[in-house]
């Protein structure tokens, strides 16, 4: 998390100057426009993939790199929009959340109907365990994550809002906000931050 | 098995070298690439009459005059007069089936890809063939006309722009270097360096799916990936992104059909 954050300040510190001349001069009411023709198939309840809200508009004009009063209210916003459980307890069932982690399945256009629950898919950008060695590296190594942290139920928060809403703590983060968009419950939220912080994990053994 | 055998980072070097292998084999012995079966297929279909009007492609004009096939899909994709738009190849193709031939519009953009496991269709095809007859130049599309310009520009706004269920963009796993999926390397395609590698390669023979994939194919497979609908061939979207990622490419050599994993 802390190389990340620290590679994020680096990204905007570096990119205010690069990306002010290599900004594409496009026009995004024409991108908006041609993105709404360019999928004549699609289900009239697909139709709102097309559209953005705040945060992913200035995430894509700024590519990422948001200067930092866009990213002090993208994380504000953000973050008012993280969903708890009604009990407060944030703790899952690892196992669960293993099969989640390893599962990429939900919301393709050849997952319907849908044949299971959705996925999150973690092990497509994270290191979380030994054991599963095929591993993406666009997110941070999560491995031994709850044990570097002993535990502590502020990681464990800080984990379920990381989930739920990856952009409330990094604005502009690559990782999809699964919570805030409805691509997992919270129920399911909970078991993968049990797979994160839990010790009897395979991530902390 | 490589990935179960071995450590990730060197599970994903082996299966890059032995792919790295085939590719030099195929550059000692180019005639067993298995993608010069479709080109060949695509040079008898590029000259067999067909459609309601029963003609061949071969009063095409793909930017360097009616039928000249050489050298051509190195200058792609270009503003043409004619048709008021910026093309690529396999665009280009499609006005050409339904100017020329009279295929109709729908019907070449209603099923243009093959299942896993079927050959490249026939406009795919065609593209191949096509595509190889540039093979070993190198991209020189000027694109420095404004209506290109403004493509390009197009395409650079949709590699960044984000939506979907998971907030994905084209960025999300291209604009960076030596990141992967799982054990898939992912080039980083906002850079010339990288993308001077990895677009000449397309069209490709895949080898995990045995078929030749084309540049418009691959870009509607990673919408597919993005949780977005079926983008559609020739659109204004996958054009302006391949113009972007071909003006990224610009000065890299041409070594189609490529192989790919």
């Amino acid at each position: 998390m802390r190389n990340i954050a620290i590679a994020v300040a680096i990204l905007i510190a570096g990119a205010t100057g690069a990306s002010a001349q290599q900004k594409p001069a496009a026009d995004t009411a024409k991108v908006d426009a041609d993105i709404a023709k360019a999928f004549p198939t699609a289900p009239a309840d697909w139709k709102s993939r097309f559209e953005q809200d705040e945060t992913t508009k200035e995430c894509s004009i700024n590519e990422n790199s948001p200067p930092k009063p866009v990213a002090e209210a993208i994380g504000k916003r953000e973050k008012a929009r993280i969903e708890y459980p009604a009990d407060g307890g944030l703790m899952g069932d690892w196992q669960s959340g293993e099969k989640l982690a390893q599962s990429g399945y939900g919301l393709r256009f050849t997952d319907y109907p849908a044949r299971q629950t959705n996925g999150g898919n973690c092990y497509a950008c994270h290191q979380l365990t030994k054991a599963e060695v095929s591993y993406g590296t666009i997110g941070p190594t999560l491995l031994n994550y709850g044990r570097i942290r002993n535990f502590s139920e502020a990681d464990t928060k800080a984990v379920y809002d990381k989930i739920y809403n990856a952009q409330a703590a990094y604005p502009c983060s690559n990782m999809p906000r699964f919570g805030t968009n409805k691509v997992l419950t919270i129920d399911q939220i909970k078991d993968l931050v049990a797979l994160v912080m839990s010790p009897d994990s395979p991530v902390n053994k | 098995m490589l990935a179960i055998a071995m450590p990730p980072a060197s599970a994903q070097d082996e299966t890059e070298k032995a792919i790295e292998k085939y590719r030099q084999m195929l550059k000692e012995d180019p005639w067993s690439n298995p993608g010069l079966l479709d080109s060949d297929r695509g040079e008898g279909l590029w000259k067999t009459a067909a459609g309601p009007n029963k003609v061949t492609l071969e009063k095409c004009d793909l930017g360097q005059g009616a039928g000249v096939v050489d050298g051509a899909f190195a200058e792609l994709p270009r503003y043409f007069a004619d048709a008021g738009k910026v093309m690529d190849l396999e665009t280009r193709l499609m006005w050409c089936m339904e100017k020329l031939q009279g295929i109709s519009h729908d019907e070449l953009v209603r099923r243009p890809y093959p299942a896993g496991g079927q050959p490249v269709k026939d406009l795919g095809a065609i593209a191949t063939y096509v595509a190889s007859k540039s093979s070993g130049m190198r991209f020189a599309a000027k694109l420095d006309q404004p209506q290109e310009k403004a493509v390009v520009d197009e395409g650079h706004a949709i590699f960044f722009r984000r939506q979907g269920p998971h907030d994905f963009a084209c960025a999300t796993c291209h604009n960076e270097s030596g990141k992967r999926i799982r054990l898939q390397g992912l080039p980083y395609l906002a850079d010339s360096k990288e993308a001077k590698q990895a677009v000449g390669q397309w069209p490709a023979y895949r080898v995990s799916t045995t078929q030749v994939m084309t540049m418009q194919h691959r870009v509607y497979d990673c919408y597919w990936q993005m949780r977005m609908p079926e983008l559609e061939i020739g659109s204004d979207v996958s054009v302006a992104l391949i113009a972007y990622l071909v003006k990224n490419a610009e000065g890299g050599e041409i070594v189609t059909p490529g192989l790919k994993r």
